[in-house]
């Protein structure tokens, strides 16, 4: 039962995607066009939310629900961001959808994105199979 | 209700996204990434011998748990929360794209592409399988997506998430302006 919080907050997530049309393969062409700020802006107004929020719990030690303190997840760099990042920029022109929307595409009733999701997961999965002979 | 109804404004979803950070850090010490879930789903199903695969991953199932309410958000907002029509896009986004091929701007994906009866052509394969692969495969090479990396790594003030974030924005760009006019005369 501890997991319904999360459930939740999925389904929030997955409101604000819909309704902001995040989910949407036009607005992502409009992105990489150049032709709207509405990706940027929401992008960028997250980052900002995000890392008020953070510095917000830094500043005043808060504690979770369960009173452990917070700790956030280094990120080390790896040319994985580079290469990896190229070829999911490259994925994700091709389907206006990053792994969040692909999940809300399939709720909003876009069946045949379940197929996408599946190559995704093959995808992941691809990746694990020849992770060691992959340059990092 | 009307206000609801609404495709909602940048400034309305994207701080309420951002909001999103703390409150899975103040519920469980999660970091938000979505990407990560298909690692988990792979893990749990297809676990193959793989070293990759071979953790607990009944430890990360909140993820699980949080992209299953993606899902089920998707059907709330679309069949109680919005009222349907085409995206109020650019014209000019309409008019490169109808140049390309892309017919159908009625909803928030081309059904000319994205559907069923697409999916064994060769273009829709493409845009449908291919893609979907390469999002897989980028992500976790990456070490994460636009929620993983672009939000929680860039709110974190971490570097390589800002490296990342720059190659998903360059691979975007040059898949677009460059792949994208072949890719779709498919």
């Amino acid at each position: 039962m501890k997991n319904i919080k999360f459930l939740i907050l999925g389904i929030l997530f997955g409101i604000i995607l819909v309704k902001s049309q995040v989910i949407s393969w036009f607005r992502i062409q409009e992105m990489f066009r150049l032709q709207a700020f509405h990706m940027y802006g929401i992008i960028g107004s997250a980052i900002i939310v995000g890392m008020i929020s953070i510095f917000i719990i830094k500043k005043l030690q808060l504690k979770t629900i369960h009173h452990e303190s917070i700790v956030i997840p280094k990120k080390k760099f790896h040319w994985g961001n580079v290469y990896g990042g190229l070829i999911f920029g490259l994925g994700w022109a091709i389907t206006g959808a990053c792994p969040g929307p692909l999940f809300a595409q399939i709720g909003s009733g876009f069946m045949v994105i379940s197929i996408t999701l599946l190559s995704a997961i093959a995808g992941t999965w691809f990746y694990g199979l020849i992770q060691k002979k992959l340059p990092h | 209700m009307d206000i609801i109804k609404q495709p909602w404004p940048w400034y309305i979803a994207g701080p309420l996204i951002g909001l999103i950070v703390p409150a899975l850090l103040l519920l469980g010490n999660k970091a938000f990434g979505i990407s990560s879930s298909l690692r988990h789903i792979c893990a749990a199903c297809i676990p193959a011998n793989i070293s990759f695969f071979k953790y607990d991953w009944k430890k990360e199932s909140w993820n699980l748990f949080f992209v299953a309410g993606i899902m089920a958000g998707g059907f709330i907002a679309t069949y109680f929360l919005s009222a349907p029509g085409p995206v109020n896009l650019n014209p000019n986004t309409i008019i490169a794209l109808k140049q390309l091929g892309v017919k159908d701007f009625s909803g928030l994906l081309p059904h000319d592409i994205f559907s069923f009866s697409q999916l064994l052509t060769i273009r829709g394969f493409i845009f449908i399988v291919i893609g979907g692969f390469l999002v897989g495969f980028g992500t976790r090479y990456a070490g994460g997506c636009t929620s993983g990396h672009a939000i929680m790594g860039i709110s974190s003030l971490q570097w390589p998430s800002l490296v990342a974030t720059c190659c998903f924005m360059i691979g975007g760009f040059v898949t677009t302006w460059f792949i994208l006019p072949y890719l779709l005369q498919f």
